[in-house]
């Protein structure tokens, strides 16, 4: 029973970096249809920029707790200002476009992010400093970490964040009526192009956190960490329904525990005919098989109409 | 089609390229026969690319998992001609089951997803290519299939009876060394290929195809079978990938899942999009281009960098996969139909612009 | 009409942008060995190095030229008389970038450039294929650093490796666990590539055959972070050590991961994970590793060589120098011994040969392979890695008595070297 615990725990965890990271992706498919696919990138962005600094930092006496916020002050604009001129030279000027057209640059955008990281950061691996001390807590015989709770924390809060920004605020009343119907919104006097910049930057600034919180999390941040992660977290998202808030944040969380559970009792199952190894399989599973039966997701409304 | 309806001008030109053609692996091959070998790669590239063209091109359908039908080649090859199995079927007969098996796997992929709309379809071929290769990577247990990680060696290569096309080999006073051997088969391939294709894009499958890719829905109310015409595409794309990585494997004699990453599947949508969507020719040129894009960086900028620097501070590699970038951005910013863009998207982005 | 003109141009653009290609290939195009030299200047013999000079390990890579380098200059320096004509060797150097289709093709430049032997590749993935156009060649090829034991097994005459087989590192590692640690369980993980699968494989085989019971096999990626759900699995069956074939970059991750679910299992890796990075990676869980080395420690190679290497490049040899060193003096030996840079003639002599080399002595068994190849124990202390025993013949020698016994055999080669504190030596790993 322990293991199960510890494997929902861990499920958990990874699941509410999916879940930040999907909000990315369904906030900006919410308003303009797209699949930036070149978001996984940006978390990896994230994850490098913040390491570099915390790198820096972790020689001086200043407490862990400051020099990992420090880092994640320098990800968030750097991050903010990647995605908004993604935006700016890559999505907007094909907006109208055919359908193609968009994902094709999105396609290219993220090889160039993940290259100029590599040229940056070179290919090997960068580690996270050990500056954190390992703090363990023990519920029921399983173990949940300082960094699990902080990295489980930070995301519900900045669920929370979302929700208030997009259902309470003004700029958030403009998004859902951008993404309801771009045209009207734009007769009504909203500044699309303004609005849609600023969901690509807010998704960005998610990304960068959530790019911070794997990286601590695992203590490791490379230039190709990006790519599955972001996949991983698009499934997230359509298994949530995409474009829906509530949506993304359930379905990362449900990604996170079956890809924990499933890497952790499949083989035992199956009689080790299927282990581990199929992992990485089971999100892209998930993805068919949602896309199949329930096209519209978990919590979604009808997608499926737009051919 | 055209290229063979006009009588004497049009015959000039073919019989010169045909002499062009023939003549390059002994112009390479004095060079160096490793030039003949990135030939060869580059033909290989060029029929990637045409069956991408097919799905991508023809019938607007974005495929980000194609290596998968290459791998799914490579493999039936592989097994199909190798000690593993103790197997050694002649490649006229595997090639063709090769296109088959990819043909299956690209109905397998196509049923479920076509009816899903353009960008949840590319993540979903995007997911595909990902499972394709983790299964071969780990199909080594319970029973051992493809050998796992370790990959396939000793493949046998084409081959009529004794006459191999590895060995060297003298005929008539001129030796053709095994690459340049290959190259003719692999040319003559291709060839057949470009005319399947063009036949493809004028015959009535084409045009719907077209006509999908324009509006799906009027073509449905025009009484295309939007779904089969669809799978179709999905699995005549299949089969071209299927027999060029017949051809892989055979000219490598070794392949393990580590060739066939989603990096490759996205090379092959540059070559696609960099020469023109929809258009053979465009296809090919694009394909053939940067096929040979490492080879120049090869020659150009690395010693260019050493000159200037005193060492190489960007790799060509990271070059590489920096243009093949930038061509996807800027191609689909300043000129989306490729560079030599077919006649049908020219009237469509012309329309779009208004 | 219009669409003639368009095929023209492509084939015209075709044509023009090969031609340019090759315009470009003559130019360092040398001068064929096989032209008989005018009587004052040397004849020059062609020996390539083929590894990856660019992308990932890629300082591997340069490590080995650097190795195959010293050699070259070295025979050069003391002179070098075949078929009594005085010859002067030149190395030729080519990138292969650890793909196995660039691998090919750089294979058969060396076969253009009319190489007399090749030393590489470094990866066993790129290797194998290239192999075949070696052998097809003729040239004999000495790889370094390739440990797949397919390379070997494919039949080749002409193919020899001078570093140990997965399936002589394997059960090395594996021995010294099931000798030292005495665990009754162990789990074994791979990252389920060519080198860590084919490690865990051979460890899997000698765990068993020694009596420890062996868990079903758990796999991550060569880019799995979270090792998490595996470990937990595994904490549940309360292994005694484990054993993953992987490189560091996951293996890192990996420990930390499991020392913070509070396993207290022994963690072992192969050479992949057998780095200086470990403790970057893993911080101090990474404490009390063990892992094995294919072949001699760099600290164990000969002082000649150690000393000749930092005195030319002014760096310390990292992993496989010392092994594509001697790759590149045996092709130069059995030439001599032959008195011909002709493969047809001296790859007889490089089959039998015997040879004392930077990493010991070595001599080659029917298929290739190096007879009774050393393998290293080391494990972490302190942050750094640090050898402990020597596996040689199925014995376990500790590292300590290896080296007296070593200076022991040896003292004419290198008195001076020899008084110096093993510390100064040892290299940094990356």
């Amino acid at each position: 029973m322990d293991i199960f615990l510890q494997q929902v725990i861990n499920g958990l965890t990874l699941g509410s970096v999916y879940a930040i990271v999907a909000l990315g992706y369904t906030m900006v498919y919410g308003i303009i249809q797209l699949i930036n696919f070149a978001h996984g990138e940006v978390v990896m962005l994230g994850a490098m920029v913040a390491f570099s600094v915390i790198g820096a930092l972790a020689g001086t006496t200043l407490p862990p707790l400051v020099i990992v916020l420090a880092g994640v002050l320098a990800a968030i604009p750097a991050c903010m200002l990647v995605g908004y001129a993604m935006e700016r030279v890559a999505y907007r000027p094909l907006r109208g476009a055919p359908r193609l057209a968009p994902l094709i640059t999105a396609i290219g955008i993220s090889i160039i992010l993940q290259h100029v990281a590599m040229l940056v950061w070179s290919r090997s691996p960068l580690a996270f400093p050990q500056i954190i001390p390992l703090v363990r807590f023990y519920i029921g015989g399983a173990i949940i970490t300082g960094v699990q709770i902080a990295i489980i924390l930070t995301s519900f809060m900045m669920m929370g964040a979302l929700t208030l920004l997009v259902y309470r605020t003004k700029l958030g009343i403009a998004m859902r009526a951008t993404s309801q119907n771009p045209h009207v919104a734009g007769l009504m006097g909203i500044d699309i192009d303004r609005i849609i910049s600023f969901t690509f930057i807010v998704g960005a600034a998610l990304a960068a956190v959530a790019g911070v919180m794997v990286g601590t999390y695992y203590g490791i941040a490379h230039y190709s960490m990006g790519s599955l992660l972001g996949m991983k977290a698009f499934s997230a998202a359509v298994l949530g329904g995409i474009g829906n808030l509530a949506g993304a944040m359930l379905g990362g969380i449900l990604l996170g525990v079956v890809e924990a559970l499933g890497a952790g009792y499949i083989g035992d199952l199956t009689n080790n005919v299927f282990g581990s190894n199929y992992q990485d399989v089971f999100a892209f599973m998930v993805l068919i098989a949602v896309l199949v039966f329930r096209p519209s997701g978990l919590l979604g409304e009808r997608v499926g109409d737009r051919a | 089609m055209n290229l063979f309806s006009h009588p004497r001008a049009k015959w000039i030109g073919v019989a010169l390229i045909a002499i062009a053609l023939i003549g390059l692996p002994f112009a390479l091959s004095s060079v160096g026969t490793a030039w003949v070998r990135i030939a060869n790669l580059a033909i290989l590239f060029v029929f990637l690319s045409l069956g991408l063209n097919i799905v991508v091109g023809f019938a607007g359908l974005l495929d980000l998992g194609y290596i998968a039908f290459y791998a799914v080649g490579a493999y039936a090859y592989a097994l199909l001609a190798s000690p593993h199995f103790d197997l050694h079927l002649p490649f006229w007969v595997i090639l063709p089951i090769g296109a088959l098996v990819a043909c299956l796997f690209g109905i397998l992929l196509g049923t479920p997803t076509l009816k899903l709309r353009g960008d949840y379809l590319a993540i979903v071929t995007l997911g595909f290519g990902e499972i394709v290769r983790i299964f071969l990577n780990n199909l080594s247990q319970p029973i051992n299939i493809t050998n796992g990680p370790q990959g396939i060696s000793r493949i046998d290569p084409f081959s009529f009876g004794s006459f191999s096309f590895s060995q060297n080999e003298t005929i008539g006073g001129i030796m053709f060394s095994g690459p340049i051997k290959y190259y003719y088969i692999l040319l003559a391939l291709l060839l057949l290929a470009i005319v399947v294709n063009l036949r493809l894009q004028h015959s009535r499958i084409g045009r719907a195809w077209e006509a999908i890719r324009e509006d799906e829905v009027a073509a449905r109310a025009m009484g295309i079978d939007t779904t089969r015409i669809k799978l179709l595409a999905f699995a005549m794309g299949a089969s071209f990938g299927g027999i060029a990585g017949g051809m892989f494997a055979a000219i490598q004699g070794f392949i393990s899942p580590e060739s066939f990453v989603l990096v490759e599947s996205i090379m092959v949508l540059s070559m696609v999009v960099l020469g023109g969507m929809g258009n053979v020719w465009g296809v090919v040129l694009g394909a053939v281009l940067l096929s040979f894009v490492p080879e120049l960086l090869r020659y150009t900028v690395e010693p260019l960098q050493k000159y200037i620097f005193g060492r190489s501070i960007i790799e060509p590699e990271v070059i590489r996969m920096l243009l093949f970038g930038l061509a996807l951005v800027l191609m689909m910013l300043y000129r989306p139909a490729g560079l030599l863009p077919s006649a049908v998207r020219k009237r469509e982005l012309a329309k779009d612009a208004e | 009409m219009k669409r003639r003109g368009f095929s023209l141009a492509i084939f015209a653009a075709i044509a023009a942008l090969t031609l340019t290609g090759c315009g470009e290939e003559k130019k360092p195009e040398p001068v064929a060995a096989a032209a008989p030299p005018p009587p004052p200047a040397p004849m020059v013999v062609k020996i390539g190095h083929v590894g990856p000079l660019t992308g990932g390990i890629a300082h591997l890579g340069k490590d080995n030229e650097n190795g195959a380098r010293l050699a070259v200059e070295e025979a050069n320096a003391t002179g070098l008389k075949l078929g009594g004509k005085s010859v002067k060797l030149e190395l030729i150097t080519e990138d292969d970038q650890a793909d196995p289709k660039v691998g090919t093709t750089v294979a058969q430049k060396l076969v253009d450039a009319k190489v007399a032997g090749v030393v590489g590749h470094l990866n066993s993935g790129v290797t194998i294929p290239a192999s075949s156009i070696y052998n097809q060649a003729g040239i004999p090829m000495v790889s370094g650093s390739a440990t797949n034991p397919q390379l070997t097994e494919q039949g080749f005459k002409n193919v020899f490796r001078v570093v140990g087989r997965d399936d002589q590192q394997g059960p090395a590692i594996a021995s010294y666990l099931a000798s030292e640690v005495k665990p009754k369980t162990v789990a074994v993980i791979d990252d389920a590539t060519a080198y860590g699968e084919g490690l865990a494989n051979e460890v899997e085989k000698t765990l068993k055959a020694a009596g420890v019971k062996v868990l079903p096999r758990e796999k991550g990626t060569d880019k799995t972070a979270d090792f998490k759900a595996i470990l937990t699995k595994l904490k549940g069956k309360k292994p005694d050590a484990v054993f993953y074939g992987g490189m560091d970059a996951t293996g890192g991750p990996l420990m930390k991961q499991g020392r913070e679910l509070g396993i207290k299992a022994v963690f072992a890796f192969g050479d992949g994970a057998c780095t200086d990075k470990m403790q970057e990676l893993a911080g101090n869980s990474a404490e009390g590793l063990l892992c094995s080395q294919a072949g001699l420690p760099v600290q164990a190679a000969n002082k000649k060589f150690l000393n000749a290497y930092k005195a030319k490049f002014n760096i310390d040899p990292i992993l496989y120098a010392p092994f594509t060193y001697d790759a590149a003096n045996l092709l130069i030996e059995s030439m001599k011994k032959a008195d011909s840079a002709d493969p047809a003639k001296y790859l007889p002599e490089l089959a039998k040969i015997s040879y004392d080399g930077a990493s010991g002595k070595i001599e080659f068994d029917d298929k290739g392979d190096r007879k009774d190849a050393e393998m290293t124990i080391f494990t972490m202390k302190g942050g750094k890695i640090e050898p402990i025993a020597i596996i040689k013949g199925g014995k376990t020698i500790k590292f300590e008595d290896f080296i007296k016994a070593a200076e022991a055999a040896t003292p004419a080669e290198a008195p001076k070297a020899a008084a110096e504190p093993m510390k100064a030596e040892e290299p940094v790993k990356k």
